[in-house]
């Protein structure tokens, strides 16, 4: 059901700026991987390539064992859930008719009944909650509809871009939950990017992290923090488990 | 004369209408146009040809007021009006440009034949025998200026010009004929020289604002005034006998209209016309009135004809401004409703260009700012510039005042579409992107909803500009608002200009209130949310 995702030696640049520098990555179908960084290491740039926002200057980018070159932006686009930082819901849009968009897009034959069952699993009450505007919402409300939107059509692919980042704590860790709970249910292959390690803790199978568009390390939470295998993955973890010590301790 | 050159040019354009219409019909059954160029003598001596026309039997198409010379007779030139009075002196020198020599200076009527003859070889267009009298420049000061300091001649002007301020219509300050010729032949500096309005000259002088200005020998003003004209003991002045020119068409295939006009050669002189000329700018009476009874008393019409004139001079004194306004009631309707239409056309016109326009240039980008760019520049022409340049390429009439007017309503409607779509929630649109929707569904869900408002405030924006833009087209004959005021300007009666400038002001008001309703309708939903007393959840 779920698809693999896979980039090799992808190189890109913007403007002459070197963002990609020869990545290589594979995000096991449903599995959810974590692509760590600071700005400008490439992250966002290579979750950008597999659905096409970015189309990069080398390498291969492959969904499911096909190239996403083989087929038009759109409708690999429709396949794929994609949620990004501050949820881009269309504002003069109802809830229904945002998460209802792929699934017209991609031509279900009950979209509005696909946005009810997706708001259902974000743990939205779509007669609650379905015909009001996102600025009706609060912001962790809006970006679990931004989250229903990236799945109602079944994508088994869903990408997201920070999708947590502009939350306090308290809406984060009820769009974490909620994330978690569809992610069980259905399955889908996610690929994450984030700044903040605490949450790849809590979220990722596997992490990936990113520094001057190139991979510094990926594997497992555990093991990037047992062996770090360079200084800057190190530096990475002592400074992160200062604040968020606990967590990481957990796992 | 600074506005008159401005009608001029607008005039001519203005008259095109007709003559459009008109090469359908059968050649004889064509109206006569007649126009005049924007001051009173040339509205009154027009008023006079048509009203002769049509008492014996010839059906005329009046087009008062065109722009100054050149449109006047670029209209002519291009068979869009058949006949407006000039001024052999004109002729000679704004149309001809050629110097005045010393044998026509002396000696009018040979001035007449050469000036004739070389309108036919150039252009076709024919003289008729001279109406009788000239109305040359005068240049007029006040009485007691004159007397205190033996002011007679243009000699004794000169003299004393550097303590003098001149205020000279703009017109005779470009006209070789005028200053600076006049600067050349008798050595004069003035301390200053100001650009007057035909319609202010005579109040500036007599309150003391000037000292000397450009008059018309016939201006009926000339005898209200305690002022004085210098005699040109130069003779620098050239003859300006006036005269009805035709244009080729209606010299050649309506014998019986030149006929007709050809009764008033030399029937006029120089004081009954200044005394017709005094009943229409100063004692307000109405130009059909006048030309009226003008005609009875050269016995060439039996008795008052019907009224079918258009009332370009209403009457002024008696009635309050609220009354006159109430008087002219029904013209103004119909004018206003012509005004609506050439805003609503030019308006239309722009919309269905500059939306998709403003679309094309965002996703051009670079290029986009360029063209914007471009279309504001458009903006900066002042309107009657603008009108003037498009004679060459549209004529006169209404065609012309339509494009300028849609060029002007192009730039904000552009330019809010280009914006209002480039800054709509560049978030929302993306993600749209990344859904898969294809670039169309993107503008039609996303961009254009949501710059709606921007878009139509350009709309609005653009209607008021147009809604004033659009008085500009009277000049050119294309009617509307702008027609009591250009005859109100050129025959200082600031009740007609009002008359038109009012109800100009409250269509914009109410085409601008029509389009905030508009607007609101295509309010984004979520902008109405701050006004519902709705809270979020």
């Amino acid at each position: 059901m779920a698809l693999e995702l896979k980039a090799v030696d992808v190189y890109h640049s913007y403007h002459g700026q070197l963002a990609l520098d020869g990545v290589s990555l594979v995000v096991p179908a449903g599995t959810v991987t974590v692509l760590v960084g600071e700005s400008g290491s490439g992250k966002t740039t290579l979750l950008r390539s597999f659905n096409r926002l970015v189309d990069p200057d080398r390498g291969t980018v492959t969904v499911g064992e096909r190239s996403v070159r083989t087929e038009r932006p759109e409708v690999l686009r429709r396949r794929l859930g994609y949620v990004p930082q501050y949820g881009g819901l269309l504002p003069h849009w109802t809830v229904r008719g945002n998460v209802s968009l792929v699934p017209r897009l991609a031509g279900m034959s009950s979209p509005d009944g696909a946005a009810e069952e997706a708001l259902r699993r974000v743990g939205l009450d779509p007669v609650k909650f379905g015909g009001r505007l996102p600025a009706e919402l609060s912001g962790g409300q809006r970006q679990r509809v931004a989250l229903a939107r990236a799945f109602a059509a079944r994508q088994q692919v869903v990408l997201l871009d920070e999708p947590f980042g502009a939350l306090d704590s308290i809406s984060r860790a009820e769009v974490h939950e909620a994330f978690e709970h569809v992610r069980e249910e259905l399955g889908f292959t996610a690929l994450l990017v984030t700044h903040d390690l605490a949450e790849s803790a809590r979220l990722a199978d596997q992490v990936v992290v990113m520094r001057r568009g190139r991979v510094e390390q990926s594997g497992t939470i555990a093991e990037l923090q047992r062996s770090p295998a360079t200084l800057y993955v190190q530096t990475l973890f002592q400074r992160a488990k200062a604040s968020y010590a606990p967590l990481l301790d957990a796992q | 004369m600074p506005l008159s050159r401005w009608y001029s040019r607008l005039a001519a354009l203005a008259v095109a209408l007709a003559p459009a219409t008109a090469h359908s019909q059968k050649r004889d059954t064509l109206p006569v146009v007649v126009a005049s160029k924007p001051f009173g003598e040339s509205y009154l001596l027009a008023e006079v040809f048509a009203q002769l026309l049509e008492s014996r039997g010839i059906r005329v198409d009046r087009r008062p007021g065109l722009g100054a010379t050149e449109i006047a007779f670029a209209a002519l030139r291009s068979n869009a009006i058949d006949v407006y009075p000039e001024y052999t002196g004109t002729g000679l020198v704004a149309i001809l440009r050629e110097p005045l020599d010393s044998v026509m200076r002396a000696n009018p009527l040979r001035a007449f034949s050469h000036i004739a003859r070389r309108f036919e070889d150039l252009y076709g267009i024919r003289w008729l025998a001279p109406l009788g009298f000239q109305n040359g420049y005068a240049i007029a000061v006040r009485r007691d200026l004159a007397t205190r300091l033996g002011l007679r001649t243009l000699s004794d002007l000169s003299r004393a010009s550097p303590s003098l301020v001149a205020g000279f219509t703009s017109d005779f300050i470009g006209r070789p004929d005028g200053l600076e010729g006049l600067s050349k032949a008798y050595g004069m500096h003035f301390k200053s020289v100001s650009p007057l309005s035909p319609a202010v000259k005579y109040t500036a002088l007599v309150e003391s604002a000037v000292d000397v200005i450009d008059g018309y020998s016939t201006d009926g003003l000339l005898s209200k005034y305690d002022v004085i004209t210098l005699v040109d003991d130069r003779a620098f002045f050239p003859p300006y006998d006036a005269a009805a020119i035709v244009s080729r068409r209606l010299a050649r295939d309506r014998p019986d209209a030149i006929s007709v006009l050809g009764l008033l050669s030399g029937r006029l002189d120089e004081p009954a016309m200044r005394s017709y000329n005094r009943r229409v700018e100063v004692d307000g009476e109405a130009i059909p009135e006048v030309a009226r009874s003008m005609l009875h008393s050269l016995g060439l019409t039996n008795g008052p004809a019907t009224d079918r004139a258009r009332n370009a001079g209403a009457s002024r004194p008696s009635t309050g401004f609220m009354a006159f306004l109430w008087e002219r009631r029904v013209e103004t309707a119909s004018l206003a409703l012509r005004h609506l239409q050439l805003v609503l056309i030019a308006l239309l016109g722009a919309v269905l260009v500059a939306v998709p326009l403003g679309l094309l240039l965002e996703r051009a980008r670079l290029a986009g700012e360029w063209v914007v760019g471009a279309l504001g520049v458009l903006q900066t022409i002042p309107s009657i510039a603008l009108l003037a340049f498009m004679i060459p390429l549209l004529g006169v009439g209404l065609w012309p005042a339509l494009v300028a007017l849609w060029l002007y309503a192009l730039y904000p409607i552009a330019r809010n579409t280009y914006t209002g779509v480039r800054s709509a929630e560049p978030d929302a649109v993306e993600a749209c992107e990344a859904m898969g929707a294809t670039a169309l569904q993107r503008l039609w869900w996303v961009r254009l909803p949501l710059a709606a408002p921007i878009i139509v405030a350009g709309v609005r924006t653009a209607a008021v500009i147009t809604v004033g833009a659009a008085t500009l087209a009277a000049f050119i004959g294309a009617g509307g608002l702008g027609e009591p005021i250009v005859t109100g300007l050129a025959l200082a009666d600031s009740r007609l200009i009002l008359s038109g400038a009012l109800p100009a002001a409250v269509l914009a008001i109410v085409v601008d209130g029509a389009l905030a309703i508009v607007e609101r309708a295509v309010r984004p939903a979520h902008l109405n949310l701050r006004e519902r007393a709705s809270s979020p959840s």
